[in-house]
């Protein structure tokens, strides 16, 4: 029996195609490789080559047939030179089918409820500056794979000194001093992270992760997925995110919703000493892709922080900063102290306002709060980012789908003004949520 | 007498060198014809409509990835770009598991949720597989980072095509690799074009051997559609890695007889030159010329065709017997546990 010659799909989206012309007659020698006919696709023309070897025996679609459909036999070829060729062309079997079309839940996976922070007996005051050192230099010590990159991170100590001592300690193997090129070792540590080790890469600000993103992305948070759990990317991305105070619109943005948007990533924003210190100690750990997302301004800010040697917090869990029973207050980062003074003034004014400090942006803990909203019945969402498709977004559609039943009130988001952070210092602090403008969101609630 | 006589009508190999004896140069005859029947059938099941999306042929480029393989030891790394099939099977990967990938299915190396451009095996120490122009570039001194810190004498090999050599990254890459000394070699296989720009039209340099030049990264022309010459120029590289020496860089002249994709109508190039290609500096044919100068009978041959038609023939039957993934599947490997 003579071997068939479909016609192919020479496209993506190819269904049906125009047999232009036969290049071949019935009785020619067809060697594998050679051009037999030309197809009008969807797209353009295309050469046909041969697969297989042997004699055209028979042209079964004519030249200027329109719409043939793809896989209709167009041509047959007779006996192959050897006999190995003899072997049909291969049928194709139907895949077998999939059972029935998934329904894709609407909301991602979230992190397992994690229990209630644990007491780790006494705590010392740091700054959040410290903690952070101190939380690299812990998981260093404890793992010889961690290692810390970036611009400045080594003889110069930190643009922002938070590798203070680091060289010192663990010598330039390990704490090393990049060139000014981001794309180049933010994909360089992606590689040395598939092929085993785990890297630390501190971006100068996070506004120059810009120039790393695709790697961030396509190269850390994908893989694991599309090697079909082979491969994963134990790394972390951590530096100041954020306004820091008159740099102007390229160096004061917030990057949470751009990363928290992204499946395969883990996105972390502390707030205190405490949160820095812990949550980075379990980022180093993650065996996933991490980007942690630190305030300049909050850099040099004091809080108590537990001394325990083994001091971690659990990604993925909020913490309930300040109680109370009228207004949930949802913020992270920097803002967490925005929405703490707003609750202090709140307070003043009758109203009893709980502060979750988010602490985990991916995965998001959700059961925190909607368990206050349960409680309080009304959201404020308070972040420095732009408004349009930010986290507040993200946190009160989460409320709306979950407990819209218990809102007495619409949820409410504070945010950064919807413009390029501006450099005057009156514009400036127009621009960045202030606690006056929770208080006010709060109290058109009631 | 009578192969000498062929040999003889069918004109002369080319003058090259001889870094290989008669079993190597059998064996990488071999490997080679493997990619090139692996890639035809591979266009056919994507004409039958059993591969989807984009799948980039290695057709033509065979000596390069097979004469590298050759210079490699144990335990090194390859990372590389879209048009990957013919790196996986030269480092080893299985043929069913490569083809299973490009159907889609649960037997291939990625489960069927990677694809033609998506491919990876830890085993056999394969990086991918990447789509993004140049990406594999910066991923690829970063094995040679792991390599560098864990203090082993690994070799990473980071291919990638000449439309890459113009991305900024690949030029941050090459002056950490060189900073850092790290051991990587940098192969450029210039197949003449980035999809459908000629290297004329989108390059400035004409040489893209010393690209690495600013930094010192010591560079080759190689013929890439000669094995041996592959052979000899990657022994070379390989050599220089492994002695602490930093990178190196090899451009292969090499060329691709299919269009970028499979639907690319190749419009920017002529079929003569497409044909005079094919019939003057073919690897295959090129490769089997020398052999039959070296005595090597056409009978000889005969049982290297067959076994190569059976694997790729087993490989197209597992591609499609092999079940869609569960769907179950869908949700798993975003995130490792904790």
């Amino acid at each position: 029996m003579g071997t068939q010659i479909l016609m192919p799909a020479l496209s993506p989206t190819m269904t049906e195609g125009k047999l232009s012309r036969w290049l071949k007659k019935v009785g020619d020698d067809i060697k594998a490789g050679e051009v037999i006919a030309e197809i009008e696709t969807d797209k353009a023309t295309m050469e046909v080559e041969a697969v297989d070897e042997g004699i055209l025996a028979k042209i079964l679609v004519p030249e200027g047939a329109e719409g043939v459909a793809v896989n209709t036999p167009i041509a047959e070829l007779a006996g192959g030179a050897e006999s190995v060729a003899a072997a049909p062309a291969p049928v194709a079997h139907p895949a077998p089918v999939a059972a029935a079309p998934v329904v894709a839940p609407v909301v991602a996976p979230v992190a397992a409820p994690v229990s209630e922070d644990k007491d780790w007996g006494p705590t010392a005051p740091i700054t959040v500056r410290e903690a952070l050192r101190d939380a690299m230099a812990a998981e260093m010590r404890a793992d010889d794979r961690v290692f810390l990159l970036g611009e400045e991170v080594a003889q110069y100590q930190g643009a922002y000194k938070i590798s203070q001592g680091l060289l010192a300690e663990f010598g330039d193997r390990r704490v090393i001093d990049t060139p000014i090129t981001e794309h180049g070792f933010t994909g360089m540590a992606v590689g040395a992270a598939m092929n085993g080790l785990k890297p630390i890469v501190e971006f100068m600000t996070f506004n120059f992760s810009m120039q790393a993103i695709d790697h961030i992305i396509n190269s850390a948070a994908k893989t694991l997925y599309m090697s079909g759990g082979q491969m994963g990317c134990p790394i972390v991305f951590r530096g100041p995110n954020g306004a820091a105070s008159r740099v102007g619109a390229q160096h004061s943005q917030c990057y949470a919703s751009w990363y928290a948007h992204v499946p395969g990533l883990k996105v972390v924003a502390p707030w205190s000493a405490a949160d820095a210190k812990g949550l980075l100690r379990a980022a180093i750990r993650d065996p996933n892709p991490v980007v942690f997302l630190e305030n300049e301004i909050m850099y040099g800010q004091t809080f108590d922080c537990p001394t325990a040697d083994d001091f971690v917090l659990p990604i993925g869990k909020a913490k309930v900063e300040r109680a109370g029973t009228d207004v949930t207050i949802v913020a992270f980062s920097i803002m967490v102290g925005v929405a703490m003074k707003a609750a202090g003034l709140l307070a003043g004014q009758g109203i009893s306002a709980e502060v979750i400090n988010l602490r985990t942006l991916r995965p998001l803990d959700t059961e925190t709060i909607v368990t206050s909203v349960k409680k309080t019945n009304r959201i404020v969402t308070v972040e420095e980012g732009w408004p349009f498709a930010g986290i507040g977004a993200e946190v009160n559609m989460q409320i709306i789908e979950q407990c819209f039943d218990w809102l007495d009130a619409p949820p409410v988001r504070v945010t950064g003004l919807d413009v390029p952070l501006p450099y005057a210092a009156n514009l400036e602090k127009l621009a960045l949520p202030q606690p006056d403008w929770v208080v006010t969101a709060v109290k058109k609630l009631f | 007498m009578a192969q000498a006589a062929e040999a003889k009508k069918r004109g002369k190999p080319r003058e090259s060198n001889s870094a290989m004896n008669r079993e190597e140069l059998l064996q990488a005859y071999r490997d080679m014809l493997l990619i090139r029947r692996f890639e035809e059938k591979a266009g056919q099941l994507y004409g039958m409509g059993l591969i989807g999306g984009f799948c980039h042929l290695y057709i033509g480029q065979e000596a390069v990835v097979v004469g590298m393989q050759t210079a490699l030891g144990q335990g090194d790394e390859l990372i590389t770009s879209y048009r990957d099939h013919g790196h996986m099977l030269a480092c080893g990967m299985d043929a069913k598991g490569v083809m299973a990938e490009l159907t889609g299915r649960s037997g291939g190396y990625s489960r069927g949720k990677g694809g033609s451009m998506h491919m990876f095996s830890k085993e056999k120490n394969f990086f991918g597989g990447h789509g993004i122009v140049g990406a594999q570039v910066a991923l690829g001194i970063g094995l040679g980072f792991s390599n560098w810190y864990k203090g082993n004498d690994r070799v990473s090999v980071t291919y990638f095509g000449d439309g890459a050599s113009n991305q900024g990254q690949v030029y941050e890459s090459f002056n950490l690799a060189a900073l850092m000394k790290l051991p990587t070699i940098f192969v450029i296989e210039n197949n003449k074009y980035g999809m459908g720009t000629s290297v004329e039209r989108s390059t400035a340099s004409r040489d893209l051997s010393k690209n690495g030049a600013p930094w010192g990264i010591p560079g080759l022309q190689v013929d890439g559609m000669d094995v041996e010459a592959v052979r000899e120029a990657a022994l070379q590289a390989v050599a220089h890695c492994r002695a602490g020496k930093g990178p190196f860089l090899l451009e292969m002249k090499t060329y691709r007889y299919r269009g970028h994709s499979m639907s690319d109508p190749a419009k920017y190039r002529t079929r003569e030159e497409v044909q005079k290609m094919r019939s003057e500096r073919d690897c295959l044919e090129h490769t089997r010329l020398k052999l039959e100068a070296l005595g090597v009978e056409d009978a000889a041959f005969k049982p290297i065709d067959d076994e190569v038609k059976r694997i790729v023939q087993e490989a197209a039957d597992f591609a499609q017997s092999s079940p869609e993934p569960d769907v179950s599947q869908l949700w798993t490997d975003i995130l490792l546990e904790g």
